[in-house]
Formats: structure tokens, C-alpha cells, sequence
């Protein structure tokens, strides 16, 4: 069970993302079911990046990497406040629709292509669980 | 990523190569910004080399739309990848922008 500990930062993002596709290459994942779950994992990275850690205490995420026989299931934790970063924000209704249509883009796509979302609140810690059939 | 242009019959083709993600979109951003701010008006995306987008990569294109449409000129794209076709489809940004085969298609659709 691979796991890889990094800065909570968006200079992140590439090899996390990396060190996800490297393990689905290993099992087999086809190419583009690679890349759909890259993209899946980059919505919550990137929102935890950028709200879990006050700007003056930057913290660390962790990704931990497991597989069964037709799945890939990534976790992605941080000690940061609690917060679910694949929980809608509150729509800001001074928005005009057009805005608020895209605010919520990346978190639909997410849950296009993933199959199962489980975020909890452990030990000071979220921690999200995705699982990705394939 | 990376960005290389060329013109053909008077229209400028922009290929974008590599990946644009929540790290790249903003230097995308910025370099089509410059080139509309510059007059271009008649924008054509050559995606073949495009291997990945996320949601940060489609919110690029969509502001490149808007601003496009804001000086009455028009947009296309062409040759996108599965990956990249399939996050246009799902995410209904197909039905904003419009996406072709070949680049003589996308020409036509801009002129």
C-alpha cells in the first residue's frame, strides 16, 4: 500500500498526481481511465491546497494508494481543519448563474468519474477516500 | 505545457501541447489574453498534442470564449484526444465550443 507524504502547497500537485497515474500504470489501468482519474484526484487536491492549512501554518498531505481487482481506491488525508473537499460550497446567490454553474465544475466532473466518495473526520485528521473502477 | 501558433488563411491556430491543469491554466490564460488583447479575433485550438485537462483547463477555454464573443470573433477546437473529448462532452462544454475533426473543418467554422 503505497503511501507518499507531501506539502499541502500547489507545486504539489504534479507529482502526486504522478505518483497516482505510476500505480494505476502498474495495475493495469487503461490510458485514459488514467487520466480520468488524475482528474478526479486534482479537484480535491487542489481544495485542500487552498483551504485546509491557515496561510502562515502550511501543513502536508498524504496519499495512500491501494487496489483490488478491478478498482484503484486513493486516499487523501491532511491535519488540517475539518473540511470535505468534495463538499459543495454554498452557492453565493450575488452570483450571476453563469458564475455559479462553473464554481461547481470541478466537483461535478470529480463525481463523473468517480465511483465511491467517502470523506470522515478521524484523529484530527480528513481523510477522503475515492475508489475508481476500471 | 506549451503553446506554439500559426497563421492559416488568416486565421490563427494555436496549438497547446502537454497538459492543463490547476498548475498550467494560468499561463494559458495569459498568453491567449495577450493575443486577443493584440486584435486576434478568429481562434483555432490544434489539441493533438493536448493529453490532459482538468476543470481548471475548461475554465480557461471558457473565458477564452467569453472573450472572444465579446469582440465578435469565433472560436474552435480540433483534434482533441479521448480524455479531453470526453471531459468536453461530460461536462457540456461541447454544446459551448465548438469541436472538430480536422483543422480545414475548424478554419471553416471561424471564417
Amino acid at each position: 500500500m503505497p503511501k507518499i507524504q507531501y506539502p499541502a502547497k500547489h507545486e504539489s500537485l504534479d507529482p502526486l498526481l504522478q505518483f497516482i497515474a505510476a500505480y494505476c500504470r502498474k495495475r493495469g489501468v487503461p490510458d485514459k481511465r488514467i487520466k480520468t482519474i488524475e482528474l478526479a484526484c486534482e479537484e480535491p487536491l487542489v481544495n485542500i491546497f487552498n483551504y485546509t492549512y491557515p496561510p502562515d501554518r502550511p501543513g502536508d498531505v498524504w496519499v495512500t494508494l491501494n487496489a483490488g481487482p478491478n478498482e484503484i481506491i486513493v486516499e487523501l488525508s491532511d491535519s488540517g481543519k475539518t473540511f470535505n473537499p468534495v463538499a459543495r460550497p454554498d452557492p453565493d446567490v450575488d452570483q450571476d448563474i453563469d458564475d455559479r454553474e462553473i464554481g461547481g465544475l470541478g466537483i461535478m466532473l470529480m463525481r463523473k468519474y468517480t465511483d465511491a466518495i467517502d470523506y470522515k473526520r478521524e484523529n484530527d485528521k480528513n481523510i477522503l477516500r475515492l475508489t475508481f473502477s476500471f | 505545457m506549451e503553446i506554439d501558433q500559426r497563421k492559416e488563411e488568416n486565421v490563427l491556430v494555436v496549438s497547446v501541447k502537454g497538459r492543463v491543469d490547476a498548475g498550467t491554466a494560468g499561463e494559458l490564460d495569459e498568453a491567449i489574453g495577450k493575443l486577443i488583447e493584440g486584435g486576434e479575433r478568429f481562434l483555432v485550438f490544434d489539441l493533438k498534442e493536448l493529453d490532459y485537462i482538468s476543470s481548471a483547463g475548461l475554465r480557461s477555454f471558457l473565458m477564452i470564449a467569453k472573450k472572444i464573443k465579446a469582440t465578435s470573433g469565433k472560436l474552435a477546437l480540433f483534434s482533441l484526444q479521448e480524455m479531453v473529448l470526453d471531459v468536453f462532452e461530460v461536462s457540456g462544454f461541447n454544446k459551448i465550443i465548438p469541436i472538430f475533426d480536422t483543422v480545414s473543418e475548424a478554419i471553416s467554422a471561424t471564417t
